[in-house]
Protein backbone atom coordinates (compact mmCIF):
# COMPACT_ATOMS: atom_id res chain seq x y z
CA UNK A 1 0.00 0.00 0.00
CA UNK A 2 1.39 3.39 -0.77
CA UNK A 3 1.88 6.23 1.85
CA UNK A 4 -0.72 8.52 0.15
CA UNK A 5 -3.36 5.82 0.08
CA UNK A 6 -2.66 4.45 3.74
CA UNK A 7 -2.53 8.63 4.81
CA UNK A 8 -6.02 8.95 3.44
CA UNK A 9 -6.75 5.36 5.28
CA UNK A 10 -6.16 7.09 8.60
CA UNK A 11 -7.73 10.01 7.78
CA UNK A 12 -10.74 8.44 7.07
CA UNK A 13 -10.99 6.23 9.83
CA UNK A 14 -9.81 9.05 12.34
CA UNK A 15 -13.24 10.60 10.92
CA UNK A 16 -15.12 7.15 12.36
CA UNK A 17 -13.64 7.69 15.66
CA UNK A 18 -11.38 4.64 15.11
CA UNK A 19 -7.61 5.19 16.70
CA UNK A 20 -5.20 4.05 14.15
CA UNK A 21 -2.06 2.95 15.80
CA UNK A 22 -0.21 1.60 12.41
CA UNK A 23 -1.36 3.14 9.30
CA UNK A 24 1.76 1.60 7.40
CA UNK A 25 0.29 -2.18 8.30
CA UNK A 26 -2.39 -3.87 6.46
CA UNK A 27 -5.60 -2.91 7.43
CA UNK A 28 -6.89 -5.47 9.33
CA UNK A 29 -3.02 -4.79 11.45
CA UNK A 30 -3.71 -1.55 11.79
CA UNK A 31 -4.76 -1.00 15.13
CA UNK A 32 -3.03 -2.55 18.07
CA UNK A 33 -6.51 -4.39 19.55
CA UNK A 34 -6.65 -5.55 16.52
CA UNK A 35 -3.37 -7.16 15.98
CA UNK A 36 -3.69 -8.64 19.13
CA UNK A 37 -7.23 -9.98 18.52
CA UNK A 38 -5.91 -11.66 15.70
CA UNK A 39 -3.24 -13.41 17.87
CA UNK A 40 -6.06 -14.33 20.06
CA UNK A 41 -8.31 -15.86 17.62
CA UNK A 42 -5.02 -18.11 16.17
CA UNK A 43 -4.25 -19.34 19.92
CA UNK A 44 -8.34 -20.01 19.86
CA UNK A 45 -7.70 -22.26 16.83
CA UNK A 46 -5.25 -24.02 18.39
CA UNK A 47 -7.23 -25.38 21.22
CA UNK A 48 -10.26 -25.59 18.88
CA UNK A 49 -8.29 -28.00 17.02
CA UNK A 50 -7.18 -29.97 20.11
CA UNK A 51 -11.10 -30.27 20.99
CA UNK A 52 -11.61 -31.90 17.48
CA UNK A 53 -8.08 -33.88 18.05
CA UNK A 54 -9.96 -35.42 20.91
CA UNK A 55 -13.06 -36.58 18.84
CA UNK A 56 -11.13 -37.81 16.41
CA UNK A 57 -8.92 -40.16 19.45
CA UNK A 58 -12.08 -41.14 20.36
CA UNK A 59 -14.08 -42.01 16.77
CA UNK A 60 -10.52 -43.70 15.86
CA UNK A 61 -10.78 -46.00 18.84
CA UNK A 62 -14.72 -46.84 18.34
CA UNK A 63 -15.05 -46.98 14.72
CA UNK A 64 -15.10 -51.19 14.83
CA UNK A 65 -17.36 -51.42 17.61
CA UNK A 66 -20.48 -51.51 15.58
CA UNK A 67 -22.53 -53.72 18.04
CA UNK A 68 -24.68 -55.60 14.89
CA UNK A 69 -25.35 -52.20 13.89
CA UNK A 70 -24.31 -50.51 10.69
CA UNK A 71 -21.29 -50.08 9.54
CA UNK A 72 -19.70 -47.20 7.77
CA UNK A 73 -19.44 -49.03 4.64
CA UNK A 74 -22.94 -50.14 5.05
CA UNK A 75 -24.31 -46.07 5.67
CA UNK A 76 -21.68 -43.37 3.87
CA UNK A 77 -23.14 -42.74 0.03
CA UNK A 78 -19.77 -41.50 -2.14
CA UNK A 79 -22.03 -38.75 -4.00
CA UNK A 80 -23.41 -37.66 -0.65
CA UNK A 81 -19.94 -37.17 1.36
CA UNK A 82 -18.13 -35.77 -2.15
CA UNK A 83 -20.39 -33.08 -2.47
CA UNK A 84 -20.27 -32.20 0.68
CA UNK A 85 -16.32 -31.86 0.68
CA UNK A 86 -16.40 -30.10 -2.70
CA UNK A 87 -19.00 -27.31 -1.37
CA UNK A 88 -16.74 -26.48 1.12
CA UNK A 89 -13.82 -26.78 -0.41
CA UNK A 90 -15.51 -23.90 -2.70
CA UNK A 91 -16.87 -22.04 -0.26
CA UNK A 92 -13.32 -21.81 1.69
CA UNK A 93 -12.43 -20.77 -1.85
CA UNK A 94 -14.64 -18.19 -1.84
CA UNK A 95 -13.90 -16.49 1.43
CA UNK A 96 -10.50 -16.51 0.62
CA UNK A 97 -11.13 -14.13 -2.43
CA UNK A 98 -13.39 -11.88 0.22
CA UNK A 99 -9.95 -11.45 2.01
CA UNK A 100 -8.42 -10.34 -1.16
CA UNK A 101 -11.08 -7.74 -2.28
CA UNK A 102 -10.76 -6.68 1.48
CA UNK A 103 -7.15 -6.09 1.04
CA UNK A 104 -8.07 -3.92 -2.31
CA UNK A 105 -10.96 -1.74 -0.34
CA UNK A 106 -13.89 -3.27 -2.54
CA UNK A 107 -16.83 -2.95 -0.39
CA UNK A 108 -19.31 -4.46 -2.61
CA UNK A 109 -17.24 -7.24 -3.54
CA UNK A 110 -16.46 -7.98 -0.37
CA UNK A 111 -19.86 -8.97 0.66
CA UNK A 112 -20.79 -10.48 -2.63
CA UNK A 113 -18.00 -13.28 -2.01
CA UNK A 114 -19.12 -13.11 1.54
CA UNK A 115 -22.88 -13.77 0.83
CA UNK A 116 -21.45 -16.52 -1.43
CA UNK A 117 -19.45 -18.02 1.55
CA UNK A 118 -22.46 -18.46 3.83
CA UNK A 119 -24.51 -19.53 1.23
CA UNK A 120 -22.44 -22.55 0.46
CA UNK A 121 -21.90 -23.29 4.11
CA UNK A 122 -25.94 -23.50 4.37
CA UNK A 123 -26.05 -25.48 1.55
CA UNK A 124 -23.36 -27.81 3.39
CA UNK A 125 -25.42 -27.97 6.35
CA UNK A 126 -28.52 -28.56 4.45
CA UNK A 127 -27.21 -31.81 3.02
CA UNK A 128 -25.22 -32.67 6.46
CA UNK A 129 -29.00 -32.78 8.06
CA UNK A 130 -30.22 -34.18 5.25
CA UNK A 131 -27.34 -37.59 5.64
CA UNK A 132 -28.11 -37.76 9.59
CA UNK A 133 -32.14 -37.67 9.13
CA UNK A 134 -31.76 -40.62 6.59
CA UNK A 135 -29.44 -42.14 8.77
CA UNK A 136 -31.94 -41.60 11.93
CA UNK A 137 -34.97 -43.00 9.39
CA UNK A 138 -32.84 -45.97 8.85
CA UNK A 139 -32.09 -47.31 12.49
CA UNK A 140 -28.79 -45.77 12.58
CA UNK A 141 -29.14 -43.23 15.58
CA UNK A 142 -27.01 -41.85 17.53
CA UNK A 143 -27.50 -44.36 20.58
CA UNK A 144 -27.49 -47.78 17.97
CA UNK A 145 -23.69 -48.54 18.88
CA UNK A 146 -20.69 -46.82 20.01
CA UNK A 147 -19.36 -46.34 16.49
CA UNK A 148 -22.04 -44.02 15.63
CA UNK A 149 -22.23 -42.59 19.25
CA UNK A 150 -18.49 -41.50 17.81
CA UNK A 151 -19.33 -40.50 14.77
CA UNK A 152 -22.99 -37.77 15.47
CA UNK A 153 -20.62 -36.40 17.81
CA UNK A 154 -17.27 -35.84 16.16
CA UNK A 155 -19.08 -35.12 12.93
CA UNK A 156 -21.96 -32.95 13.94
CA UNK A 157 -19.19 -30.68 16.00
CA UNK A 158 -17.92 -29.47 13.23
CA UNK A 159 -21.57 -28.72 11.77
CA UNK A 160 -22.38 -27.09 14.59
CA UNK A 161 -18.83 -24.74 13.83
CA UNK A 162 -20.15 -24.18 10.68
CA UNK A 163 -23.55 -23.73 11.43
CA UNK A 164 -22.07 -20.88 14.02
CA UNK A 165 -20.06 -19.51 11.40
CA UNK A 166 -22.64 -18.79 9.16
CA UNK A 167 -24.79 -16.48 11.94
CA UNK A 168 -20.95 -14.69 12.81
CA UNK A 169 -20.71 -14.07 8.67
CA UNK A 170 -23.94 -13.14 8.07
CA UNK A 171 -23.84 -10.41 11.05
CA UNK A 172 -20.01 -9.45 9.74
CA UNK A 173 -21.70 -8.85 6.12
CA UNK A 174 -24.28 -6.64 7.79
CA UNK A 175 -21.75 -4.76 9.52
CA UNK A 176 -19.11 -4.31 6.46
CA UNK A 177 -22.94 -3.14 4.58
CA UNK A 178 -22.99 -0.83 7.25
CA UNK A 179 -19.70 0.53 8.08
CA UNK A 180 -17.90 -0.18 5.21
CA UNK A 181 -14.33 -1.45 5.23
CA UNK A 182 -12.07 0.20 8.39
CA UNK A 183 -9.71 -1.37 10.49
CA UNK A 184 -12.05 -3.25 12.61
CA UNK A 185 -14.72 -4.29 10.11
CA UNK A 186 -11.63 -5.57 8.15
CA UNK A 187 -10.32 -7.38 11.53
CA UNK A 188 -13.42 -9.11 11.94
CA UNK A 189 -13.86 -10.36 8.04
CA UNK A 190 -10.18 -11.53 8.46
CA UNK A 191 -10.68 -13.32 11.70
CA UNK A 192 -14.22 -14.97 10.58
CA UNK A 193 -12.24 -16.23 7.61
CA UNK A 194 -9.30 -17.74 9.60
CA UNK A 195 -12.40 -19.75 11.37
CA UNK A 196 -13.77 -20.97 8.33
CA UNK A 197 -10.71 -21.75 6.30
CA UNK A 198 -10.23 -24.03 9.78
CA UNK A 199 -13.06 -25.38 9.51
CA UNK A 200 -12.60 -26.63 5.79
CA UNK A 201 -9.16 -28.20 7.06
CA UNK A 202 -10.97 -30.13 9.83
CA UNK A 203 -13.63 -31.16 6.73
CA UNK A 204 -10.32 -32.57 5.06
CA UNK A 205 -9.85 -34.99 8.15
CA UNK A 206 -13.27 -36.22 8.49
CA UNK A 207 -13.23 -36.80 4.77
CA UNK A 208 -10.50 -39.00 4.77
CA UNK A 209 -10.38 -40.61 8.42
CA UNK A 210 -14.30 -41.05 8.61
CA UNK A 211 -15.88 -41.25 5.23
CA UNK A 212 -12.87 -42.47 2.75
CA UNK A 213 -11.32 -45.07 5.54
CA UNK A 214 -15.08 -45.63 6.50
CA UNK A 215 -15.90 -47.18 2.55
CA UNK A 216 -12.41 -48.62 2.28
CA UNK B 1 24.30 -2.95 -8.66
CA UNK B 2 21.89 -1.27 -6.48
CA UNK B 3 19.26 -1.08 -9.14
CA UNK B 4 19.55 -4.50 -9.79
CA UNK B 5 18.95 -5.35 -5.80
CA UNK B 6 15.79 -3.13 -5.86
CA UNK B 7 13.89 -5.03 -8.81
CA UNK B 8 12.86 -7.58 -7.28
CA UNK B 9 11.35 -5.92 -4.37
CA UNK B 10 9.61 -4.00 -6.22
CA UNK B 11 8.08 -6.91 -7.91
CA UNK B 12 7.19 -8.55 -4.98
CA UNK B 13 5.45 -5.29 -3.52
CA UNK B 14 3.41 -5.60 -7.41
CA UNK B 15 2.58 -9.07 -6.73
CA UNK B 16 0.93 -8.31 -3.26
CA UNK B 17 -1.00 -5.86 -4.84
CA UNK B 18 -2.17 -8.11 -7.76
CA UNK B 19 -5.60 -7.39 -9.95
CA UNK B 20 -5.69 -11.35 -9.85
CA UNK B 21 -6.01 -13.35 -6.98
CA UNK B 22 -3.44 -16.20 -8.13
CA UNK B 23 -2.51 -17.25 -4.43
CA UNK B 24 -6.23 -18.03 -3.86
CA UNK B 25 -6.32 -19.84 -7.24
CA UNK B 26 -3.46 -21.48 -6.80
CA UNK B 27 -5.03 -23.18 -3.37
CA UNK B 28 -8.53 -24.13 -5.08
CA UNK B 29 -6.86 -26.27 -7.41
CA UNK B 30 -4.59 -27.69 -5.10
CA UNK B 31 -7.03 -28.65 -2.81
CA UNK B 32 -8.88 -30.31 -5.10
CA UNK B 33 -6.31 -32.52 -6.37
CA UNK B 34 -5.72 -32.97 -3.06
CA UNK B 35 -8.98 -34.16 -2.28
CA UNK B 36 -9.54 -36.04 -6.15
CA UNK B 37 -6.35 -37.79 -5.59
CA UNK B 38 -7.42 -39.93 -2.60
CA UNK B 39 -11.07 -40.11 -3.40
CA UNK B 40 -9.62 -41.75 -6.68
CA UNK B 41 -7.49 -44.13 -5.26
CA UNK B 42 -10.18 -45.42 -2.84
CA UNK B 43 -13.15 -45.54 -5.00
CA UNK B 44 -10.76 -47.96 -7.42
CA UNK B 45 -8.42 -49.77 -4.95
CA UNK B 46 -5.27 -48.84 -6.59
CA UNK B 47 -3.25 -49.82 -4.08
CA UNK B 48 -3.34 -52.00 -1.20
CA UNK B 49 -5.16 -51.04 2.04
CA UNK B 50 -2.38 -50.11 4.45
CA UNK B 51 -0.54 -47.63 2.02
CA UNK B 52 -3.60 -46.40 0.73
CA UNK B 53 -4.63 -45.29 4.65
CA UNK B 54 -1.37 -43.36 4.88
CA UNK B 55 -1.73 -42.18 0.69
CA UNK B 56 -4.92 -40.59 1.88
CA UNK B 57 -4.11 -39.16 5.13
CA UNK B 58 -0.62 -37.65 3.23
CA UNK B 59 -2.84 -35.67 1.02
CA UNK B 60 -4.69 -34.49 3.86
CA UNK B 61 -2.00 -32.98 5.55
CA UNK B 62 -0.70 -32.04 2.21
CA UNK B 63 -4.35 -29.47 2.62
CA UNK B 64 -3.44 -28.19 6.15
CA UNK B 65 -0.19 -26.87 4.40
CA UNK B 66 -2.19 -25.61 1.08
CA UNK B 67 -4.98 -23.94 3.85
CA UNK B 68 -2.43 -22.16 6.07
CA UNK B 69 -0.07 -20.77 3.78
CA UNK B 70 -2.31 -19.96 0.58
CA UNK B 71 -5.49 -18.97 2.70
CA UNK B 72 -4.76 -18.56 5.95
CA UNK B 73 -1.27 -15.52 5.60
CA UNK B 74 0.09 -18.11 7.88
CA UNK B 75 3.02 -16.76 7.47
CA UNK B 76 2.18 -13.02 7.26
CA UNK B 77 1.58 -10.44 10.62
CA UNK B 78 0.58 -7.65 7.91
CA UNK B 79 3.93 -5.81 10.27
CA UNK B 80 3.05 -6.27 13.24
CA UNK B 81 6.13 -8.37 14.51
CA UNK B 82 7.07 -11.85 14.61
CA UNK B 83 4.18 -14.40 13.95
CA UNK B 84 3.68 -15.62 17.81
CA UNK B 85 0.65 -17.72 16.41
CA UNK B 86 2.78 -20.17 14.32
CA UNK B 87 4.12 -20.92 18.45
CA UNK B 88 0.55 -21.73 19.44
CA UNK B 89 -0.63 -23.31 16.69
CA UNK B 90 2.70 -25.38 16.81
CA UNK B 91 1.94 -26.79 20.26
CA UNK B 92 -1.74 -27.80 18.82
CA UNK B 93 -0.46 -29.53 16.64
CA UNK B 94 2.05 -31.69 18.86
CA UNK B 95 -0.87 -32.23 21.43
CA UNK B 96 -3.34 -33.09 18.34
CA UNK B 97 -0.56 -35.40 17.30
CA UNK B 98 -0.03 -37.20 20.55
CA UNK B 99 -3.35 -37.43 21.33
CA UNK B 100 -4.62 -39.39 18.43
CA UNK B 101 -1.70 -41.37 18.35
CA UNK B 102 -1.47 -42.30 21.57
CA UNK B 103 -4.90 -43.04 21.81
CA UNK B 104 -4.26 -45.67 18.30
CA UNK B 105 -0.90 -46.99 20.30
CA UNK B 106 -2.72 -47.44 23.26
CA UNK B 107 -5.56 -49.59 21.78
CA UNK B 108 -3.13 -51.99 20.17
CA UNK B 109 -2.77 -53.50 23.74
CA UNK B 110 -7.15 -54.20 24.07
CA UNK B 111 -6.83 -57.35 22.07
CA UNK B 112 -3.96 -58.62 24.55
CA UNK B 113 -5.82 -57.73 27.47
CA UNK B 114 -9.14 -59.04 26.82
Amino acid sequence: MSSSVAASHHAAHHAEGIHVDHPERSVEYQTEDGSLKILGFWIFLATDMILFACLFAMFVVLRTHIDGGPSGKQLFDVTGFTEETFILLTSSFTGGIATFEMHRGKKGRVIGWLILTALLGLSFVGLELKEFIHYAHIGATIQRSAFLSAFFTLVGTHGCHVSVGILWMTSIILQVAKRGINPITARKVFIVNLYWHFLDVVWVFLFTVVYLMGVM
Amino acid sequence: MAEHASQPVNQQEHAHEARFPWQYVIGFVLSLILTIIPLELVLHHVIPLSPLTWAALACAVLQIFVQLFLFMHFTSTGGSGPAYHSVTLTIGFLFAFLFVGASIWIMTFNNIAS
